[in-house]
């Protein structure tokens, strides 16, 4: 039987460590909601979100409660909307108009972001996915809870160059259409390579169409419990540490895997996959920078971050896989700017800048996250900075993303305030040589050689 | 059986268990076992309760202890075991 010794770590490491299952996010396939009809199209768009995910939030609810963790948000991905729309939009305004269905339905359930707004467009663009990637600015500015992102590279095709060129113009515009709120659009908007299919964080997520009609995955959370757990073998050799971040790694992936069963059973939905992320808050103690601090850089972004990074992002992978039954989505450590203190710390005092950043997305989950640069970063410089990051994604066979906010009006060093998860940044500078002449060129980067497999 | 976890922490006091206990026989919560210990000058007790025979659902017992707990100065939580089973064992 259980011992009050196990029961009040668990406790602690939710009261005090700020331990939680970050998200549930229920996955639901469009595809048999395509008309060629446009309002037939939206109706049919917002009574299956509606149907389907009716009891996701209360259900969350309810087994939080249960169990006593945090379930801090519920959310919905969609299938990409490029492919569920082609038929029926004729301009970019009516993706547009798909956008505030999505936004409607995301209300109705009372989930806070629906993902999914998005085109896969990875070896090239159909007019549709192009539609759609122009109708980006006018969709997020006119929506609040509609997440986007576009997929324009893959190890197994190379990288979409028109796209990189169109999207670095589509962020830019993004920025400007949300200029009254420090260009939040775009914080909501990622550029990614090697997309899977199955992540339940935001602003990422899509349904993928390889998935079945509806699902649910789960994303786990808990930076703080990791540093916390470190701070008992502070001290001792990288053996010693990396047998506690997968021990640590482990637990708190088991109660992911927990509320994602139980949310699947209650829900009437297949389980997808549990997403072992280590996703930092803004709040105090529940950050990645803390972490690598931890293990014993003293900022995050000094020399030694890059290697910390790598090993904490393979053993949080080695713990949990153990605990899940099925892993999946983007599972590492996020480090995403504006949502970590330590990151935002680490920005503020010189330590971080996003060369250094960039190499680390090599060893980590994701890519260059939520970070805030100057309003007049140009179109092809964003492009640029999206290619490299695409490029790393490809030629290493992982996920890599952009999520970077030119914020309109405010030039580096200035602060700029996003609310709630998505926290607050200082504006890093970017390098100002130009890469437009490299950008102009069009057409597609091929795929590396080791993409030929068969 | 689902058993449910009942976990009491704060300032140690006179009667902190006879109120708990009194509440969880008012509404038919069948307690199983009990563990007490002293964590850093801190009143720690664990409880081990079946639910099934009372009318409240678990939310609504996890709440009102909750309440109980707020009025009697401590943290009181009521969880179902399977969480600390999850975590703690393969």
């Amino acid at each position: 039987m259980i011992n009050i010794f196990e029961v009040n770590e668990t406790n602690k490491m939710i009261e005090q460590e700020n331990l939680d299952v970050r998200t549930i996010t229920m996955g639901i396939s469009l595809l048999d909601c395509i008309d060629s009809d446009l309002d037939v199209l939206n109706d049919r768009i917002y009574r299956k979100i509606t149907e389907k995910a009716r009891d996701l939030v209360e259900t969350g609810e309810k087994i939080s409660m249960e169990y006593g963790i945090p379930i801090v948000n519920k959310r919905i991905s969609v299938t990409p909307i490029a492919l569920v729309g082609g038929a029926a939009c004729k301009s970019s305004h009516d993706f547009a108009s798909i956008a505030r269905t999505l936004d409607r339905a995301a209300k109705e359930v009372g989930v806070n972001f629906i993902g999914g707004f998005s085109a896969l467009v990875a070896k090239g663009m159909t007019p549709a996915d192009e539609m759609l990637i122009r109708s980006i600015p006018e969709a997020l500015s006119g929506t609040e809870r509609v997440c986007s992102s576009v997929n324009l590279g893959s190890t197994k095709t190379g990288i979409d160059m028109d796209a990189v060129k169109l999207m670095g113009e589509i962020i830019l515009e993004t920025a400007k259409a949300t200029r009254d709120q420090d260009s939040l659009g775009c914080a909501k908007l990622v550029v990614f390579c090697n997309a899977p299919d199955d992540n339940p964080f935001m602003a990422g997520a899509f349904h993928g169409v390889t998935e079945g009609d509806c699902v649910i995955n789960v994303g786990v959370s808990g930076p703080g419990v990791v540093k916390h757990a470190l701070e008992s073998v502070r001290g001792a050799d990288f053996e010693t540490l990396c047998e506690m971040i997968k021990r640590t790694a482990f637990k708190v992936t088991r109660v992911g895997q927990l509320v994602a069963q139980e949310a699947s059973k209650r829900l009437h939905v297949p389980f997808g996959i549990v997403d072992l992320s280590l996703a930092p808050t803004p709040a105090v103690g529940d950050s990645v920078a803390e972490i690598l601090q931890e293990i014993g850089v003293e900022r995050a972004g000094a020399p030694g971050t890059t290697a910390a990074l790598a090993l904490l992002n393979d053993q949080v992978k080695k713990g949990g896989v153990m605990a899940s039954t099925a892993v999946g989505g983007l599972s590492g450590a996020f480090i995403p700017v504006s949502e970590d203190q330590g990151m935002i710390d680490a920005v503020k005092d010189g330590a971080l800048t996003i060369e250094k950043l960039e190499a680390m997305t090599c060893v980590c989950s994701v890519g260059l996250d939520m970070i805030a640069i100057p309003g007049d970063t140009p179109a092809a410089t964003i492009s640029g900075i999206i290619a490299d990051e695409a490029a790393i994604g490809m030629v290493n066979q992982k996920t890599t993303a952009v999520r970077v906010i030119p914020v309109i009006g405010k030039g580096v060093g200035e602060m700029v305030e996003f609310g709630g998860l998505l926290g607050y940044a200082p504006i890093m500078p970017v390098n100002r040589f130009s890469c437009e002449a490299f950008v102009e060129r069009g057409g597609r980067i091929p795929a590396p050689i080791h993409s030929f497999k068969n | 059986m689902k058993k449910t976890i009942i976990t009491v922490v704060g300032n140690d006091t006179v009667g902190i268990i006879a109120k708990v206990c009194t509440y969880l026989a008012d509404n038919n919560v069948n307690i199983l076992d009990i563990s007490q210990t002293i964590v850093q000058g801190y009143f720690n007790m664990m409880m081990v309760a079946d639910t099934s025979a009372s009318d409240k659902d678990h939310g609504t017992l996890a709440k009102e202890l909750q309440e109980l707990g707020d009025r009697i100065g401590v943290v009181i939580h009521c969880q179902h075991e399977d969480i600390f089973n999850r975590m703690h064992r393969i």
